[in-house]
């Protein structure tokens, strides 16, 4: 990454404020930025900012350099830099309420597959109950990038071939208990 | 602990596709065990990561929903053999019982749906029940096969010894090799065995996804495993499904079964090649079939 250069006055501390507020976060400014995160981070190598990185700008409050990064998208949950953090600090609640900003403030990579996965994934669940990871897959690869479908063709024989592979669309009968999602995805996030 | 007197099963969307031999061992391993079980019924979609990255309070009442239903139906522990699910299902419950501000929101929602709040569930990991609620000794009285000198390396994955989860120690965990130990099964030192496959990376940054793959393979050969057991349907399917790639890319002959604990487990206790789903690996297949395939004079019986 270039050095870039921050002033303070570009910093927002009542953002970075929210963060100690939400659960995993309210350890956030006793970091140390001791890095051992990034040493337990099994992606931190392909990532743009390392999850240390991520942690101070998010600490110091400079938004826009922390919801623009790869990194919050490369992030899997796999939560090894929570259970090793020496503070406790659960980086990765801290990604994915990064995320959550990233897709809600339209600040994320466009045609990133990622984000549009989670997307099509949420969009499934909310009309079925369930989702189908065939078509799920599917579906992201066409926003994304649809080459990707032709390389995607031999481990999809190899499943077909094995039994693994399912092209149903499930639905749930109680589909009705699912309407709090709009309502409290507006509400409470 | 007093094991309970059922388990309630929650699939998720994995066991019912590219882990389906996931639900098949387990099933037969539960039936073998004489464990009832009993498929949750109507239940949703937990969530996984995808949903905690788009709204936090739709995907905590999304997997309580899946709580709230094992609540109604009067049993207390839910079966979730995906990581992703466990992790997640657990998570929730700990948000609406720890965070008292998430707790009031959670109340309002699911009473909206008319459902209760499930504060009594309580979400087991197989590994957990395999170790806890039968234990050792008792897996050790009803093994009837062994696999003879085959060397497997037992992998967690992520998220199942993460926060939120009990199945075992986050740092060092050793109960699935000690399981696997009960059985007869020879364990090698695998010091990947908590690092994450990537999860839903080989379908998103390929590269990345089939890199992180292939570290967990190479290493696994290294320590002079044959085998690799997981516990997790997208480990496993990461680890078995992309091999072939694997291969192509690096030029290394690599070709290692990529089994689950519950298909040597309920092997070792009896059950048949199909009915623990070994006919649906993609990688490994010959060696599957030559440790698996019972012939009937040949078998040793211990
Ligand atoms: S491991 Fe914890 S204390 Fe160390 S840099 Fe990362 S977040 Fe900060
Ligand atoms: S949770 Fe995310 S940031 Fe933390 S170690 Fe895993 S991939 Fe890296």
């Amino acid at each position: 990454m270039e050095r870039q250069i921050r002033y303070q006055r570009e910093a927002n501390l009542e953002w970075a404020r929210q963060f100690t507020k939400q659960p995993g976060g309210e350890r956030l400014l006793s970091c140390i930025q001791c890095g051992t995160c990034s040493g337990a981070c099994p992606l931190s190598i392909y990532m743009d900012l390392t999850p240390r990185q991520v942690i101070a700008l998010v600490r110091e409050g400079f938004r826009e350099d922390a919801l623009r990064s790869k990194t919050i998208w490369l992030c899997a949950s796999c939560y090894a830099c929570a259970v090793e953090c020496p503070q406790k600090i659960s980086i990765t609640d801290i990604m994915y309420r990064l995320k959550r900003e990233a897709i809600r403030s339209n600040l994320y990579p466009k045609r990133f597959p990622i984000p549009v996965l989670a997307r099509e994934f949420c969009e499934m669940v909310r009309r079925r109950g369930r989702n189908s990871e065939f078509w799920v897959v599917f579906r992201m690869a066409l926003r994304s990038n649809p080459f990707v479908l032709f390389s995607m063709a031999r481990t999809g024989w190899d499943l077909w071939r094995t039994g693994r592979l399912s092209l149903r669309k499930e639905r749930i009968r109680r589909i009705n208990d699912l309407q709090f999602i709009p309502a409290a995805s507006k509400e409470v996030d | 602990m007093e094991p309970p007197a059922k388990y309630l099963y929650y699939p998720g969307c994995s066991l019912k596709a590219t882990g389906v031999a996931y639900e098949e061992s387990l099933l037969t391993t539960l039936r073998l065990l004489e464990i009832p079980v009993e498929e949750l019924s109507d239940w949703n979609c937990c969530g996984a990561t995808a949903y905690m990255s788009v709204s936090e309070a739709s995907a905590t009442l999304l997997a309580l929903r899946n709580l709230a239903l094992a609540h109604q139906a009067g049993t207390k522990d839910v079966l979730a053999p995906c990581s992703a699910c466990y992790l997640t299902l657990r998570k929730s419950h700990e948000l609406a019982t720890h965070y008292p501000e998430a707790a009031k929101d959670v109340e309002r929602f699911l009473e909206q749906a008319g459902l209760p709040r499930p504060d009594s569930v309580r979400v087991r990991h197989p590994l957990e029940v395999l170790y806890t609620d039968v234990g050792i000794q008792r897996l050790r009285e009803l093994t009837v096969r062994r696999l003879q000198g085959v060397r497997m390396a037992s992998y967690y994955g992520c998220q199942a010894v993460r926060p939120y989860g009990e199945v075992d120690d986050p740092h060092e965990p050793v109960r699935m090799d000690e399981v696997l130990r009960a059985v007869g099964v020879e364990t090698v030192d695998y010091p990947l065995k908590t690092k994450c496959c990537g999860g839903s990376l080989t379908g998103t940054i390929h590269e990345v996804g089939l890199r992180l793959n292939y570290i967990l393979l190479k290493e696994a050969q290294r320590k002079g495993a044959q085998a690799i057991v997981t516990i997790c349907p997208l480990c496993q399917f990461n680890l078995d499904a992309y091999q072939r790639e694997i291969r192509k890319q690096t030029g290394e002959p690599i070709d290692m079964p990529v089994l689950y604990l519950t298909q040597v487990i309920g092997w070792a206790l009896g059950g048949g090649f199909r009915e623990l789903g070994l006919h649906r690996a993609i990688s490994g297949r010959k060696l599957i079939e030559q440790w698996f395939t019972v012939k009937k004079e040949a078998e040793t019986y211990v």
